[in-house]
C-alpha cells in the first residue's frame, strides 16, 4: 500500500514536470515572439531590456530559460504580467484560486448528492414512471446550457423577482469570502452552485443507474437476495457500493478540470473571479506569463485529483488494492 | 417422530411460464416432489431442463416481469407460491438458503468474507457485531476452514476455489436453515476438491440436520450424494426414484441414454460412446408429446401422447414403456 | 520408432503478475506425441494444461524451451515464416461460441482458412474449390449442407462444436489440439463429440492433443496421457498404464476423486486429498505435490523428484511411486 502511493506520487511529479515543458515550449520557445519585449512592456528603454534578459535568462540556452522560469513560478513567485504591468501573476491565481475552488466544490457537493439519490431511486423503481421521469429530468439538464441557466437564473433572481419575498435573500452578484462572512459566501454562491451542478446531476444519475441496473444482474446480487437482506440493503451495500467505480473515475476528472478553469461560464455568468476567467483574459490579451501560472495551476489540480481517484479505487476495490483488477 | 409428519417441502404442479418475444414459454412442466427431514434430493437434468429455474422459484427469486409461477410449494405447511416478497425475505436465508455455483462471483467483492456472514446473521436476528464474528469464525471452522479467524477478514478474491464455497456453504447454515439449496454447487472446483465440498455437505446432514436439495448435471455427483433423485428432462420429470433404483435400474430411456453416455472410469473402454442423438429442444419447441420421443430410440406411436409420472416399483417413471410391459434392461454395474 | 510429430522440450512459460512476481506456468515440460497419438493432458486448474496446449501450437510464444513441429523448431519462428506450418496444426477451444463470429455465416467462418491459405500447389482457391471442401468438411462433421447460411446462434452449443471442428480441419491439419472441446457441453452431448473426434482420427489420420480436466473422457479418447500438477509433468505414459494403475499420488487420488455415476454398497468415500492447490506464483519446495501427498516422506519436502521410467515404460515423478496393481 505504501509503495504503491509512494509510486503514484512519482509519477504524479513526472506528468507535472512533462505539462510544464510543454506549456514552456509552446509559449516561450515559439520563434516569432520575443518574450524580453513582452515582460519589459512597450517603450522600454534598453536598459530595462536588457536587465529582463538576463533576469529571465533569456540569452542562454532553453533549458536554463525553464528553470528560471519554473523558479519564478514556484520559488521566488515573482513573474509578472505582461499585460499589467508590476502586476505579480502567482498572487493573482492564488486569489482566484478560492472562488473557483468554492464554486466547484459546492456544485460537486450537490451533484454527488442528488445524482446518488436520483440515480438510485431510478434503479430501484426501475420500469416505473418515477425512473422515466427522473431520467427525463436528468436529460434536460444535460440538455440545459450552463449560461443560459444561469442568465435565466439572474433574470428571477437579480430582477424580476428580486424584491419579491422568494428572492429577496440573493445579494449582487459576485463573491464574498468565506473567512469574511460565511453566510454572505454561501448566499452568494448558492444559486452559481445549483447552475454549475444542474448538468452534471444528469449526467452522473444516468450513469449510476446504468450501472446499478448492470449489477442487478451480477450473482453476488442474487446471493445477497438470497440471504434475506432487504431490498434497500442490497442495492445499497452490495449494489450501489460495487458501482461506485465509473462514478468515481469520472467525478475525478470532471471535477479537477472545473477546479482546473473549466468552470468559466459560470464565472462569467455570476460575475466571479475566478481561474477560468482569469485564464480566459490572459488567454485574449496573450499575457504569456499569466496564461503559463494558470494552465501550471490547472494541471497540478488534475494530475492530483487523478491520484486521489486511483487512491479512491484502492479504498473501493480490495482486487485494486493486491494489483488483481 | 412421527413417521407420517407433513415433508419439509411438497411441491406438487409447480409450473414456471415466462414470456419470451410476446408469448409464454413454459419452463417448468408440473413438477411435484417431496424433500423429507435429513434428506438430500437430487435433481439432475441439462441445461434449459428447468432445474435451476425450480430453485429460484422455492426461493421467490424469480423476479423477470410478467413471469407465471402456478402450482403449490408447501414448505412447512406454508404456501411459497404467491408469497409476497416481504414474507419470502424472512424465509430466505433463515429458514432456506441456498449456495451457488461460483463461488467467485457469489461474493460481493468489495467485502470481507466475514464482513458477508456476519451481514447475513444480523439480518435474522438480534445479534451485536462481535457476537456475529464470533458465530461466523465458528461456522468457518466447522466447515473445515483452515485458520478461520483470518479467513473471515480476507476478501473473496483472495481465497482459493474451494475455500470460497466452504465460506459459501458456512454463510447458507448460519442461520440453520431446515432446507438448504445447492445449484451446481462443485461445477465450477476441482474435482479433489469438489470430492471434499461433496464430503461435507453430505456431513452437514448429520451435524446440521438440513434437507439438502442438490442441483446438478453430473450423474457422478448425485450417485455419490444423494437419497433420492429426480431426472429433469425439458422442464418435466422423466424419472424419480430411490438413487440405488434409479441408477441400477434406470426406468426412463432418457436416463438410462443418460448413464450411458458417460465414459466408463473402470474397466474396457467402448470402441464408441453409446450417445443421445440432436439435441434438448427450446423451450419454445418443445414436442407436445413425450418430449424426449424426437431423441428416444425406443419411440413409438404411443409417444405422441405426453405419458404421465407412473409408479413402478419404487419409482416414477414419466414413460409408456413399463405400462406395455417392456421394461428397460438393468444395467451391468461395475465398480 | 516413428518421428514425433510435436515435441516439447523443457518448455518453460513465465508471466508476471505484478510486484515482481513470476507466475510460472510451465516449469521445464518436455514431452514428444507421434502421429497418430491421442495425448491427453489432464490436470486441475494452474497446472498448465491449456498452456502447453497454446505453446504447442505457437498461440503462446514460451519463455525458455523449444516446440519442434514435424522436425522444424518453431519455438522462434516468426509468425511470416510460421503461417504456412500453421496449416498442418489447428485449434479447438471450449467456448464453441466466443470462438465463431457472431455475425457472420456458417459458410464464410469454415471458408476463412481456406481463403487466407493457398492450396498445396501454391494457387490460390477458386470459388468451386472451396464450396467443394465446404460440403466436404460438413459430411465430415455430421452437420446438414444448409447449415452454412445460417448463423452461430442459430445452432446448440454440440452444433457449434462440430462447426468449430470443420474450421479447424478446413485446411487438413496433421495435428489438432483441442482445449476442453466438450467441457461446456450438455453430457447428452458430449459423448457425441467425443465420438466425432475418435472418428474423424480414425478417417483422417489426425494426431490429437486433448486438454480436458474430465478423466472419463480423456481415458476414453487418449492413446498416452500426461498428468500435470503445477506447471510440471508428474506422470506420463499409455492411457490404460496410467489410469488403471496409477504411479503418482497425485494420478490416483484424481482417479479416486472422479464422481462416478455408480452407487456403491459401501457407503460415503472420504475425499481423496485435503486442501486446495497452491498458487502456482509460489509452489511448494521439494515435490510439488507434497503439501497434500498422503505419502509424502520428508524427503519430498526438500528434493524435487525428475520423470523417470519405474520399469514398466511410463515416467513418473516421484520418490516413491505406488506399486502397479495389475
Amino acid at each position: 500500500m505504501a509503495m504503491a502511493v509512494l509510486r503514484r506520487l512519482g509519477q504524479t511529479l513526472f506528468v507535472l514536470f512533462g505539462i510544464s515543458v510543454l506549456v514552456f515550449l509552446v509559449f516561450f520557445a515559439t520563434p516569432g515572439a520575443d518574450p524580453t519585449a513582452r515582460i519589459a512592456g512597450r517603450n522600454a528603454s534598453p536598459q530595462t531590456i536588457a536587465r529582463v534578459r538576463v533576469e529571465y535568462g533569456f540569452d542562454r540556452p532553453l533549458p536554463v530559460q525553464y528553470v528560471r522560469m519554473m523558479e519564478k513560478l514556484f520559488v521566488t513567485r515573482d513573474l509578472t504580467s505582461y499585460v499589467n504591468r508590476g502586476e505579480l501573476v502567482v498572487p493573482e491565481v492564488f486569489q482566484a484560486a478560492p472562488v473557483t475552488v468554492s464554486l466547484v466544490t459546492g456544485a460537486a457537493l450537490i451533484w454527488v448528492l442528488a445524482s446518488v439519490a436520483m440515480g438510485t431511486l431510478a434503479a430501484a423503481l426501475r420500469g416505473t414512471w418515477v425512473d422515466r421521469g427522473l431520467m427525463m429530468l436528468g436529460l434536460v439538464g444535460i440538455s440545459i446550457p450552463v449560461f443560459w441557466l444561469g442568465q435565466v437564473a439572474n433574470l428571477l433572481t437579480q430582477s424580476r423577482y428580486h424584491d419579491s419575498w422568494l428572492f429577496s435573500w440573493v445579494p449582487g452578484l459576485g463573491y464574498v469570502p468565506f473567512t469574511q462572512d460565511p453566510l454572505g459566501w454561501f448566499r452568494a454562491l448558492v444559486i452559481p452552485w445549483v447552475t454549475l451542478a444542474v448538468l452534471f446531476v444528469g449526467i452522473y444519475s444516468r450513469v449510476l443507474r446504468a450501472d446499478l441496473v448492470a449489477v442487478r444482474g451480477e450473482d453476488f446480487m442474487r446471493t445477497a437476495r438470497a440471504k434475506g437482506l432487504s431490498p434497500a440493503r442490497v442495492l445499497l451495500f452490495h449494489g450501489l457500493r460495487t458501482s461506485m467505480m465509473t462514478f468515481v473515475s469520472l467525478f475525478g476528472l470532471d471535477f479537477a478540470q472545473l477546479v482546473g478553469g473549466g468552470a468559466l461560464l459560470t464565472e462569467v455568468v455570476f460575475g466571479l473571479q475566478g481561474v477560468g476567467r482569469l485564464t480566459y483574459q490572459a488567454l485574449g490579451n496573450l499575457d504569456l506569463p499569466l496564461i503559463m501560472a494558470t494552465v501550471m495551476y490547472s494541471a497540478v489540480f488534475v494530475v492530483i485529483a487523478n491520484a486521489v481517484v486511483d487512491m479512491l479505487y484502492l479504498l473501493l476495490d480490495p482486487r485494486v488494492r493486491d494489483g488483481r483488477a | 417422530m412421527d413417521a407420517d409428519a407433513p415433508p419439509l417441502l411438497a411441491v406438487r404442479d409447480l409450473t414456471i411460464a415466462l414470456p419470451v418475444g410476446g408469448r409464454m414459454v413454459t419452463i417448468v412442466d408440473s413438477v411435484s416432489f417431496t424433500l423429507g427431514a435429513r434428506e438430500i434430493l437430487g435433481i439432475v437434468g441439462e441445461s434449459g431442463s428447468g432445474k435451476s429455474m425450480t430453485a429460484l422459484a422455492l426461493m421467490g427469486l424469480i423476479d423477470a416481469p410478467g413471469a407465471r409461477i402456478t402450482g403449490s410449494a408447501r414448505f412447512k405447511g406454508r404456501e411459497l407460491v404467491g408469497l409476497p416478497q416481504r414474507a419470502f425475505r424472512t424465509l430466505r436465508g433463515r429458514e432456506i438458503a441456498m449456495i451457488f455455483q461460483d463461488p467467485m462471483t457469489a461474493f460481493t467483492p468489495v467485502y470481507t468474507v466475514g464482513w458477508q456472514i456476519d451481514e447475513q446473521i444480523r439480518a435474522h436476528g438480534r445479534v451485536t457485531r462481535k457476537d456475529a464474528r464470533v458465530r461466523t469464525i465458528r461456522l468457518l471452522g466447522d466447515m473445515g476452514v483452515p485458520d478461520p479467524a483470518r479467513v473471515a477478514d480476507r476478501y473473496p478474491h483472495q481465497l482459493s476455489g474451494g475455500l470460497r464455497q466452504r465460506a459459501m456453504i458456512a454463510m447458507a447454515l448460519s442461520c440453520n436453515p431446515s432446507l438448504l439449496i445447492a445449484d451446481e454447487p462443485t461445477t465450477a472446483l476441482d474435482v479433489t476438491v469438489q470430492a471434499q465440498i461433496l464430503d461435507l455437505l453430505r456431513r452437514l446432514r448429520r451435524e446440521y440436520g438440513s434437507s439438502v436439495l442438490l442441483i446438478t448435471h453430473d450423474m457422478g455427483v448425485v450417485a455419490e450424494t444423494c437419497d433420492r433423485t429426480m431426472v429433469l428432462y425439458s422442464g418435466t420429470i422423466a424419472e424419480r426414484g430411490p438413487t440405488g433404483a434409479v441408477f441400477a435400474r434406470p426406468g426412463h430411456p432418457y436416463t438410462a441414454a443418460l448413464l450411458d453416455s458417460i465414459p466408463p472410469l473402470h474397466g474396457a473402454r467402448p470402441a464408441r460412446l453409446p450417445s443421445i442423438p440432436g439435441s434438448p429442444p427450446a423451450p419454445a419447441d418443445r414436442p407436445a408429446g413425450c418430449p424426449f420421443a424426437p431423441r428416444c430410440g425406443y419411440a413409438h406411436d404411443a409417444c405422441a401422447v405426453r405419458p404421465p409420472l407412473l409408479p413402478r416399483g419404487v419409482q416414477d417413471i414419466a414413460c409408456v414403456l413399463p405400462a406395455e410391459g417392456r421394461d428397460l434392461p438393468a444395467r451391468c454395474v461395475s465398480a | 520408432m516413428t518421428a514425433p510429430l510435436i515435441e516439447a522440450q523443457s518448455l518453460r512459460m513465465e508471466y508476471r503478475v505484478g510486484r515482481g512476481q513470476v507466475l510460472r506456468a510451465l516449469d521445464g515440460v518436455s514431452l514428444a506425441v507421434r502421429p497418430g497419438e491421442v495425448l491427453g493432458l489432464v490436470g486441475e486448474s494452474g497446472c498448465g494444461k491449456s498452456t502447453l496446449g497454446r505453446c504447442l501450437l505457437r498461440l503462446a510464444r514460451p519463455t525458455a524451451g523449444r516446440v519442434i513441429f514435424d522436425g522444424t523448431d518453431i519455438t522462434a519462428l516468426p509468425e511470416r515464416t510460421l503461417r504456412p506450418l500453421r496449416q498442418g496444426m489447428q485449434m479447438v477451444f471450449q467456448d464453441s461460441y466466443a470462438s465463431l463470429n457472431p455475425r457472420r455465416r456458417i459458410g464464410e467462418l469454415i471458408a476463412e482458412p481456406l481463403r487466407v491459405h493457398r492450396d498445396g500447389q501454391g494457387r490460390r482457391r477458386t470459388a468451386g474449390d472451396i464450396a467443394a471442401r465446404l460440403a466436404e468438411l460438413l459430411d465430415l462433421v455430421g452437420l446438414p449442407q444448409a447449415a452454412l447460411a445460417r448463423y452461430p446462434h442459430e445452432f446448440s452449443g454440440g452444433q457449434r462444436q462440430r462447426i468449430n471442428i470443420a474450421r479447424a480441419l478446413a485446411l487438413s491439419p496433421r495435428l489438432v489440439v483441442a482445449d476442453e472441446p466438450v467441457s461446456a457441453l450438455d453430457v447428452s452431448i458430449q459423448a457425441q463429440i467425443v465420438n466425432l473426434f475418435m472418428d474423424l482420427r480414425d478417417r483422417l489420420g489426425l494426431t490429437y492433443v486433448f486438454v480436458a480436466h474430465d478423466l472419463a473422457v480423456v481415458r476414453q479418447i487418449s492413446t498416452r496421457v500426461a498428468v500435470m500438477y503445477l506447471g510440471a509433468i508428474v506422470e506420463l505414459g499409455d492411457a490404460d498404464t496410467v489410469l488403471h494403475s496409477p504411479a503418482h499420488p497425485y494420478t490416483a487420488a484424481l482417479i479416486a476423486a472422479v464422481p462416478e455415476p455408480v452407487v456403491s454398497p459401501d457407503g460415503d468415500r472420504a475425499p481423496p486429498l485435503r486442501g486446495d492447490v497452491p498458487s502456482p506464483i509460489a509452489p511448494p519446495p521439494g515435490c510439488r505435490f507434497h503439501t497434500r501427498c498422503p505419502i509424502a516422506q520428508d524427503r519430498c519436502r526438500t528434493d524435487p523428484p525428475v520423470l523417470r521410467d519405474p520399469g514398466d515404460g511410463r515416467q513418473v515423478a516421484c520418490h516413491f511411486p505406488l506399486e502397479s496393481s495389475a
